[in-house]
């Protein structure tokens, strides 16, 4: 799946397109160029002993690749019983890495001009992986920072 | 003569292909003779071939070149045009410096091929002359080849055999000889054969040549012929194998150069196709279909061989980097005022190009060492009793799917008793640990960083790299490394490469419900027992879970408790997979053994290196994700006093106990992995925070500016062997003063102040700890606070007093 060149990566405000996803009842985005692809719920294998984010490894068609549970990784209470993760790899420096979601939503085009610093309400561990937030019409898009999200 | 040197080699390759263009390039020349360009190319590739043969002193393809080249040059400036005389002075002057060749890729020198008959062809066709040979040009120039053999040299008439064979048969086709060239020699294996051969094309040539079988044959049994039948034999066997090595017969034919990118590629593709082959052949096993079983099994075997020929490919000698070594050895021997013989064993063991770059360094290193600091000044050694001449033995040999490399000396050896001192002396190792040492283990100290080889033995300054980066080296491709030492006798370092990297074999094991991956380069045997026997077997030592195999003592890691898991198998069965690390042995319990894989390496992400346990992870037949166990990572962090004698490690623990009974009040601190350190309080003179940036270096030790003067650090999660994070803005520093003398130690993190249980302390220590102790529910380990100041500042306890408390003056710049 090949996607829009990169973007710069400093850049310190986002526009264009975000891939948006669900967790926890918030819609998120990243940025479209990390996004590699999309994927159902994966058998995924424990890394004892790893971070509590680092939920374990996936086959990636032969490659191995790590999952972070976004939930954990946001400080949010784990996926309820049943449900299944969505599993989004982002390519990151040339390197796979999988987040672990509740679903995946649109494509969103955004607007530079709605962005908005993270809200005061925002807790610790979150405030840190979320660089902003877009005011969308009847709901607030919260762009998420791959890099930290993923540096567990 | 024996083996062609690389750059003769290189050269035979090249001058080949070039052969080969130019046969074409002449032909199509007699098509359209103005073509500049072909000319060119011509001069160019002759051009090429003089100037390397002057190079090389093969003196008679440079006079035949030169010649050649001379009216190559006067063709392209248009000073002569091309006539088929000259066409044929060219192609005979190819054919010649073929034969040329062929004599050097046989012989390793020109032999007794005569040029002198072309030289003079080309010359005469270069005068215009219709000269006399212009109607038969080769014929003639065969003649002359032949016929002068076997008055000028008879003795040498049976070596170059094949070379007269091959002028003799230009005549009729002229792309012919070359090839013939070859296939006539593999002949000579025969020696009969050949007789016959060399005759046989000479036919239409009358009297002179008629003659030749009779001055050869009874040369033929003469010791001369003796290196045809041998280099046949040479030939044959490899080319019999199908192994390319260096076949000497037809370096041309026998050799094609592919990029090694495109290598890598392949080899990355037949991994996939292992999984992929060990995911159908799983499956199948399951059904009952025999046809697909059948084909399964066939797909089996065709990538297993596929597999081995691509390896194949990346395949080299070892020869490839010990051919540096005798230079190395020698210049370092004069160096030394030594005198030192190098004997090479095994030099045809092959492994993979990228695993052979990999070990040129530490193999240099473990040389030089030896020649430095194994091998004895000559006066000593005869002093000793040996030969003045010091022997250095470097052995490889291919053993149980690796490749054993053995850098042996006979020198003084390494004295167990210096290593200990010396590591005692920086601090590396606590008296009380060392003493609980096995003189093997003691060896192993000089793998420590921070230990100086040079200081160990001898006083030849060190090298620059220590044996701490031969050991990182040689385990970073996925090797180990083991020092055996006789003092008096010798030493030898033995290296264990794996083949490969990309393809390991792999024993798999399931832990907790799941699989894990232990490359089988550190494995040695499978243990099981059942309930009943596991009850009994399996022994506590010091509260040490150990089992005796065959008569000693193995000690047992759970691989649950690494891990920090729980195992899933109750019925009380116990399976042991007996590693070796670091030349000493445990045996990891695991719940069940799955079975033998080949597995393809992959790398895991950045959030999992930093554990530390795993070198990696691969997909199972199943498509599973399994980690990669590291096996050496696992012994360092499980492993406390192996091999020592248990019974020794209690009275000394109950020794250290007895006279520390008091409580104590102790700081924690955690070190990064994990693990905690207990610091007693009364050792801590102040906590302090330092910028990363701020240390600085003096030699190889590190120091902060701190108050006015200079304050050695140690940084305890590299002192004991964790894994802390490096990359850390801020250090937090354990200050501790004495006499005026103060080091900083580094931890990860202050966590509180406790008050010590001595009383819970068990025997488990480790270099730099006291052992350990259950503080605030956790197990904690006591810091050797004395060895670790002397890791920092080796001369803190030695250095008389000074009276000035405050600063920290002038001696600590020593350091």
């Amino acid at each position: 799946m090949t996607l829009a060149p990169p973007v710069d990566e400093a850049a310190p405000v986002i526009g264009g397109q975000l891939a948006t996803f669900w967790l926890d009842g918030d819609l998120y985005g990243v940025e479209v160029a990390h996004v590699q692809e999309v994927l159902r719920s994966q058998g995924l294998t424990r890394v004892p002993l790893a971070p509590t984010a680092v939920a374990g490894l996936i086959n990636l068609r032969g490659q191995v690749v790590t999952a972070i549970e976004l939930r954990e990784r946001l400080g949010r209470p784990p996926r309820p019983e049943g449900t299944d993760a969505v599993v989004i790899v982002v390519r990151l420096h040339g390197e796979a890495v999988s987040l672990l979601v509740d679903a995946i939503a649109d494509v969103v085009d955004v607007d530079p001009s709605d962005f908005e610093a993270p809200p005061d309400t925002l807790d610790g561990s979150a405030r840190e992986l979320i660089r902003g937030a877009f005011k969308l019409r009847g709901q607030l898009l919260l762009a998420l920072d791959v890099h930290k999200a993923v540096s567990a | 003569m024996d083996g062609l040197d690389d750059i003769v080699e290189e050269f035979l390759v090249e001058s080949h292909e070039n052969l080969d263009q130019l046969d074409t390039d002449l032909v199509a020349l007699e098509q359209e003779p103005d073509s500049r360009e072909r000319l060119s190319s011509i001069f160019r590739t002759i051009h090429t071939i003089k100037g390397t043969s002057g190079f090389l002193a093969f003196h008679r393809l440079e006079e035949v070149t030169h010649i050649g080249e001379n009216m190559l040059s006067r063709l392209r400036d248009g000073a002569l045009d091309l006539t088929p005389q000259r066409t044929d002075a060219l192609l005979e002057m190819v054919d010649c410096v073929r034969s040329l060749l062929a004599s050097i890729e046989a012989n390793g020198g020109e032999g007794n091929v005569d040029v002198s008959a072309v030289v003079a062809a080309i010359s005469a066709a270069m005068e215009d002359q219709p000269a006399a040979t212009a109607p038969a040009p080769v014929e003639p120039a065969a003649e002359v080849t032949v016929a002068p053999k076997p008055a000028r040299s008879r003795k040498a008439a049976a070596r170059p055999a094949a070379a007269v064979a091959s002028p003799a048969a230009a005549p009729t086709p002229r792309k012919a000889p070359a090839r013939k060239a070859p296939a006539a020699k593999a002949a000579a294996a025969a020696v009969p054969v050949a007789e016959a051969l060399v005759p046989s094309p000479a036919v239409p040539v009358p009297a002179p040549i008629a003659e030749v079988p009779a001055p050869v044959s009874p040369v033929l049994p003469s010791p001369r012929s003796e290196p045809i039948v041998e280099s046949a034999e040479s030939d044959g066997a490899p080319a019999a194998e199908g192994a390319g090595g260096q076949t000497r017969r037809a370096v041309a034919d026998s050799t094609i150069r592919v990029d090694v990118d495109l290598l890598d590629e392949l080899m990355l593709l037949v991994g996939e196709l292992v999984l992929t082959r060990n995911q159908i052949v799983q499956y199948v096993g399951r059904s009952n279909d025999t046809d697909l079983l059948r084909a399964s099994q066939r797909l089996n075997l065709i990538a297993s061989e596929l597999q081995e020929g691509v390896m194949k490919t990346r395949m080299q000698p070892i020869d490839h980097i010990w051919s540096k070594l005798p230079r190395v050895v020698r210049d370092l021997g004069m160096q030394c005022g030594k005198s030192v013989r190098l004997e090479m064993e095994g030099r045809e063991t092959e492994l993979d190009k990228t695993l052979l770059e990999a070990v040129k360094d530490p193999l240099t290193h473990l040389v030089r060492n030896s020649v430095d600091h194994g091998i004895e000044a000559p006066a000593t050694r005869t002093g000793a009793g040996k030969a003045a001449e010091g022997v250095l033995t470097l052995r490889a040999k291919h053993e149980s799917g690796q490749v054993v490399v053995e850098v042996a000396d006979d020198g003084a050896g390494i004295d167990p008793a210096r290593i200990g001192a010396k590591a005692v002396e920086r601090g590396l190792v606590s008296p009380d640990a060392l003493s609980r040492m096995s003189p093997q283990d003691v060896l192993q100290l000089i793998f420590l960083p921070g230990f100086s080889t040079a200081a160990a033995v001898t006083n030849v300054s060190g090298r620059g790299v220590g044996m701490d980066v031969v050991k990182t080296n040689i385990e970073s491709i996925g090797g180990t490394i083991e020092v055996e030492s006789v003092p008096g006798r010798g030493t030898v370092c033995r290296l264990r490469i794996p083949l490969t990297l990309a393809i390991v074999p792999a024993l798999t094991v399931e832990c907790a419900g799941d699989r894990y991956a232990i490359p089988q380069i550190s494995l040695q045997e499978l243990v099981a027992l059942d309930a009943e026997k596991a009850a009994t077997a399996v022994e506590e030592v010091g509260g040490a879970p150990v089992y005796r195999l065959r008569g000693e003592l193995l000690p047992l890691v759970r691989l649950t408790d690494v891990l920090g898991l729980t195992s899933d198998r109750h019925d009380g069965h116990v399976v042991i997979a007996v590693l070796r690390s670091e030349g000493r042995r445990f045996g990891l319990v695991v719940d069940r053994v799955i079975n033998t894989e080949e597995i393809v390496v992959k790398a895991v992400g950045g959030q999992l290196k930093a554990i530390g346990l795993y070198s990696g992870a691969t997909v199972l037949g199943d498509g599973a994700v399994a980690l990669i166990l590291d096996v050496q990572a696992l012994a360092r962090r499980a492993l406390r006093t192996e091999t020592t004698d248990r019974q020794d490690a209690r009275e000394g623990a109950a020794l250290a106990s007895a006279s520390e009974t008091e409580r104590q009040r102790m700081l924690l601190a955690s070190i990064g992995g994990g693990r905690r350190v207990a610091i007693p309080l009364d050792t801590v003179t102040r906590l302090e925070q330092v910028r990363t940036e701020s240390v600085e270096r003096v030699g190889n030790r590190e120091v902060v500016q701190y108050r006015g003067a200079i304050l050695p650090i140690v940084r305890l999660d590299r002192h004991l062997g964790a894994y802390g994070e490096s990359d850390r803005e801020v250090l937090e520093v354990i200050v501790y003063s004495d006499h005026g003398r103060s080091v900083a130690i580094v931890v990860e993190e202050i966590l509180d102040i406790v008050d010590g249980e001595a009383a819970v302390r068990s025997d488990i220590d480790d270099l730099g700890l006291l052992g350990s102790a259950v503080l605030g529910d956790k197990v904690t380990e006591l810091l050797d606070v004395r060895a670790a100041i002397l890791a920092a500042d080796p001369a803190f306890y030695s250095a008389p007093l000074p009276t000035t408390p405050a600063g920290v003056p002038a001696p600590l710049l020593e350091v």
